[in-house]
């Protein structure tokens, strides 16, 4: 039975953290607010870009000379696999379920012989993974996107692949993030990047879609500049798209954690009250007794 | 002339501007090309340099974008560039400054893809000295 003064002191030290965890929910929310808005300033961008690849991917189509990055090596052996992860923890399950992922690929990809190679994002992916798969993982990238995710910082991460995929140190790259759905659910949506798998013209595209492009200065040259650019893009949007998500993550751990050390608190504060009750009564006892035995 | 081509020009981070304007001129790789309601559908790179929006007959807005591409359909003309402002904002001291930086890229390449980030960054900064004219 602990002492009325050790309950006092859980008491007083569960109410701080409670203040804290709240304090942390409330920033989440706000900074979830930002992040959402973010990702979807950032959709128009992304879907003009698509489009643009979908048609000028057509017009190549059956045609040689195709850049790699979109075709492919010709081979699947090496693989590069870049875990999209927060560099803070307290944010539920949303660090370990892309680790998790990841862990999953990799041992698969492992078990086909191929090799693996992994650019983590994220301090939080990078200390994961250190343990099991160090051995495999090169110098990835921290602290990003601290005032938010901007461009730039996405098109650095692109630039190293993309300088990695010219010296050949790759076949296939595969991003792991955490897709935004809603604020209490993410989804760990695994998307290959290289070789870029263009969506497939629909039937329904209207007719001033399917026209004939006039291509300037031309279909190659176009598409060995805008499949680099495509690939900052679709990371820039996955980072978006993961910033958003640990914020929803991080509100809604910290709202559980806020309403269990609410819990706590009533449950102790009924524990403190009792045994002061019984407490008390044993005073009582021992006075009347003893008044008693005179 | 009453027909109008719906203008969008889209940045990584947001749709900039989206509106209809009678015509765009914009800086393709291979020279710049107006667009006009109607025009063949065409998909073009854009070289750093200024964008002119034309409504009734004049110049009315004029922005610098760093590069990018360009899609053309007959009602629609998209720009996509990773940056754009009004050529308003766009002073000498921002081109002398870009212009320093870029220059102290190309010094600094180590790698091929360095050097050609660094050209691009010199001819961005050369661009805006061009537009500042």
């Amino acid at each position: 039975m602990p002492s009325l003064k050790d309950l006092r002191l859980r008491i007083t030290s569960v109410k701080s953290t409670r203040k804290i965890t709240s304090a942390m929910k409330m920033v989440a929310a706000s900074k979830l607010r930002r992040a959402q808005t973010a990702a979807e300033a950032a959709r128009p961008f992304a879907e003009r870009m698509e489009r643009m690849l979908g048609t000028l991917a057509g017009a190549m189509a059956g045609q040689a000379g195709a850049p790699a990055m979109l075709t492919g090596t010709g081979s699947d052996q090496v693989h590069l696999i870049v875990p999209v992860t927060a560099d803070r923890g307290l944010c539920g399950g949303f660090n370990s379920s892309i680790t998790r992922s990841t862990r999953l690929l990799t041992a698969e990809l492992l078990k086909q012989g191929k090799k693996v190679v992994i650019l983590p994002v994220g301090r939080k992916g990078r200390e994961a993974l250190r343990r099991d798969y160090g051995h495999l993982m090169i110098e990835g990238f921290d602290n990003l996107g601290r005032k938010g995710i901007t461009f730039p910082e996405a098109d650095q991460v692109a630039t190293r692949i993309t300088q990695m995929f010219a010296n050949g140190e790759f076949d296939v790259c595969t991003v792991v993030y955490n897709r935004f759905v809603s604020a209490i659910s993410q989804n760990v949506t695994r998307q290959q990047l290289i070789p870029f798998p263009v969506p497939a013209q629909s039937e329904t595209v209207d007719a001033s879609a399917r026209a004939v492009y006039e291509f300037e200065p031309g279909e190659a040259e176009i598409l060995a500049e805008i499949l680099p650019r495509n690939l900052a893009i679709q990371l820039f949007r996955s980072m978006l798209e993961s910033q958003a998500s640990e914020q929803g993550a991080r509100m809604t751990a910290m709202d559980n954690a806020t309403r269990n050390a609410g819990d706590m608190i009533n449950a102790l504060a009924i524990k403190y009250n009792r045994s002061r009750q019984a407490q008390i009564t044993k005073e009582l006892i021992e006075i009347i007794s003893g008044a008693e035995a005179l | 002339m009453a027909e109008k081509i719906q203008f969008e020009l889209v940045s990584p981070a947001k749709l900039l501007l989206s509106e209809p304007v009678e015509m765009v001129v914009v800086p393709g790789e291979d020279g710049d090309f107006g667009a006009l309601p109607l025009h063949a559908p065409l998909i073009s790179t854009v070289r750093p340099g200024v964008i002119d929006i034309h409504n009734d007959g004049k110049v009315t807005n004029r922005i610098f974008v760093a590069g990018g591409f360009a899609e053309v359909t007959g009602e629609r003309v998209t720009v996509l560039a990773e940056e754009a402002f009004p050529l308003d904002e766009l002073t000498s001291e921002i081109a002398a400054e870009r212009r320093a930086a870029a220059d102290l890229a190309v010094t600094d390449a180590q790698t091929d893809l360095d050097r050609s980030r660094a050209a691009r960054q010199v001819a961005i900064a050369e661009a805006m000295v061009v537009a500042l004219r």
